[in-house]
């Protein structure tokens, strides 16, 4: 008999089971449930990205790469960011292929922090930040946002948030969950309180390439953030490649060969499948994801729409497939409205504490999915909130 | 040239003719009037052609019978290929007619309830008229996809319910 607790690690069993997890085993008990929980494009891979994994498979491609991954894949994604941002990075020694942004964050936070340091996370933030942080051996501080600042952060707040442990920052915009995006403007604020106080930042680019109002703007382009920024991008959302898990990392060389020297040993390399279908991705892939962005956009105005029909207060969000309307009106949690609306009107949404507490009075929907669940998710959820404020 | 917007619109419609012009304007971020208004011009410069409906004639049960018939034609002199292409189009038989580049020139599409019927109009009418050096006849067998649209049903969604 193995004693209760007996071999796992304290570090993990501090840690809470993602609350999406507990949600997702809900779902699973419910049939003919619309679901606006999922993180991830609809859209199968394009065509011509999966051709090309097929053809590298049947040419014999099913070795290990180099630890940094494909040269060609290396050398596409620095011309990317040239063409992209007008910034040089050596495809040499200053760019990872990592096994999607995942693998990019945790070896980035394993690569910079000593015991003890902290590190800046605005919430409501993706599920992993604070767990990798803390596996890390990192202390994370939160920066709690809200709607009434559009979830954006203030160089106030994290001057504010700053000791002298702070080691780095942690961007992620578009956001998920909340969609939010922040301008060039407003990050150049932030950018000088990274370098009046010498901050590293990581920044999660992976949704940059669904930036509605505006061109996207990457840290890594404003004045003098290039040396200081770990950026984290990947295929899994422009070209609906999750499950290719295949991302990359670009940043000074030092930072790189130390993530390299992690990655080397623990994960060796990423698929060398994924790393052919995402040369072919960048190569080919402009017009698919010219596609799928035209999709997501009219959708995020439908979604938007709706949910402030209902009743649901929602902000436009500038990016990502996500909005992040308030259920404060209905007086219930966020953890209470979803399990209800599930149970009552089989539309899965998530509660917005999954991200943090300050996301309590929100849920997450995701609009990565066709326009006609949306309506009738939309008309579901009417009905379920209509219902709600009647009894009252 | 057109506006991002009109652009937009078509492609919505291009995919759905159905599609009621309040739904198309909280997609495209404009108000119902004006893209009733976008739409009417459109469909006034001639942009929009017309609005059709793809139907799956054999699921209801209708024989029907489609030919791709390679056309080689000698142009004539002033008018070209447009003369002849005139002539051939005029037949209700007729249901698509292209010219192409490369080894033949017409590419005319029949319709018909038979193969019977469709060879006997390949025979009498298309074979004998002016100018027309030969044909050869290609009987559809089995549609996959028209007009974009894919006929076999969709790939069910392999995604999980949830994820982060």
């Amino acid at each position: 008999m193995l004693k209760r607790n007996g071999f796992v690690s304290k570090a993990v069993q501090d840690i809470p089971p993602s609350g999406i997890r507990k949600f997702f085993d809900l779902i699973t008990t419910i049939k003919d449930v619309i679901s606006l929980g999922i993180g991830e494009p609809d859209f199968v891979t394009p065509w011509h990205i999966r051709d090309m994994a097929i053809y590298s498979l049947e040419q014999g491609y099913t070795s290990y790469t180099s630890n940094a991954g494909l040269i060609e894949l290396r050398q596409g994604i620095s011309e990317h960011l040239f063409n992209n941002y007008g910034l040089q990075y050596s495809p040499q020694d200053e760019i990872l292929i990592t096994v999607g942004v995942s693998e990019g964050l945790d070896l980035a936070l394993r690569a910079i922090i000593n015991p003890g340091d902290e590190v800046i996370i605005p919430e409501p933030c993706y599920v992993s930040y604070k767990p990798c942080t803390i596996f890390a051996g990192g202390k994370p501080v939160v920066i709690p946002t809200d709607a009434d600042t559009g979830f954006k952060i203030t160089p106030r707040q994290v001057e504010e948030a700053i000791t002298d442990r702070t080691k780095a920052l942690l961007l992620s915009y578009p956001s998920n969950p909340t969609g939010a995006t922040m301008s060039k403007e407003e990050l150049m604020k932030i950018a000088n309180v990274v370098a009046k106080y010498n901050l590293l930042v990581i920044s999660d680019e992976i949704y940059s390439r669904f930036t509605y109002d505006m061109p996207p703007t990457s840290f890594v382009s404003l004045a003098g953030m290039k040396e200081r920024t770990i950026l984290l991008n990947g295929f899994s959302k422009a070209y609906a490649m999750t499950g290719w898990r295949i991302g990359y990392a670009a940043g000074n060389k030092e930072i790189i060969a130390a993530m390299t020297k992690i990655h080397q040993y623990t994960m060796l390399c990423a698929s060398i499948i994924s790393q052919k279908a995402a040369i072919e991705a960048l190569r080919n892939g402009k017009s698919a994801v010219e596609e799928m962005y035209n999709e997501y956009n009219q959708r995020r105005r439908v979604i938007v729409r709706g949910l402030n029909e209902i009743g649901l207060k929602c902000q436009m969000p500038g990016g990502a497939f996500y909005v992040f309307p308030s259920i404060k009106t209905t007086g219930l949690t966020s953890e209470a409205f979803a399990e209800k609306l599930l149970f009552e009107e089989k539309v899965a949404v998530v509660p917005g504490t999954a991200f943090g507490d300050c996301g309590e009075g929100y849920i997450r929907c995701s609009y990565a999915t066709s326009l006609e669940k949306i309506e009738e998710a939309l008309e579901r959820m009417g009905k379920f909130v209509r219902n709600l404020l009647n009894k009252v | 040239m057109l506006e991002a917007k009109d652009k937009e619109i078509l492609k919505i419609l291009e995919r759905d003719a159905k599609i009621k012009s309040e739904k198309i304007a909280t997609m495209v971020g404009l108000s119902p009037a004006e893209v009733t208004a976008k739409i009417k011009e459109l469909e006034d410069k001639g942009i929009i052609v017309q609005y059709k409906t793809i139907i799956d004639w054999e699921k209801a049960g209708e024989e029907v019978v489609y030919a791709f018939i390679e056309v080689k034609v000698t142009p004539e002199r002033d008018v070209g290929f447009d003369a002849v292409a005139k002539r051939i189009y005029k037949f209700p038989e007729v249901h698509s007619l292209y010219l192409l580049s490369g080894t033949y020139d017409l590419s005319v599409v029949v319709e018909g309830k038979s193969m019977k019927e469709i060879a006997y109009f390949v025979a009498e009418k298309l074979a004998t008229l002016d100018n027309i050096q030969g044909t050869v006849s290609h009987f559809i067998l089995k549609k996959y996809k028209i007009d974009g649209k894919v006929l076999e049903p969709e790939e069910e969604d392999k995604r999980l319910a949830v994820t982060p």
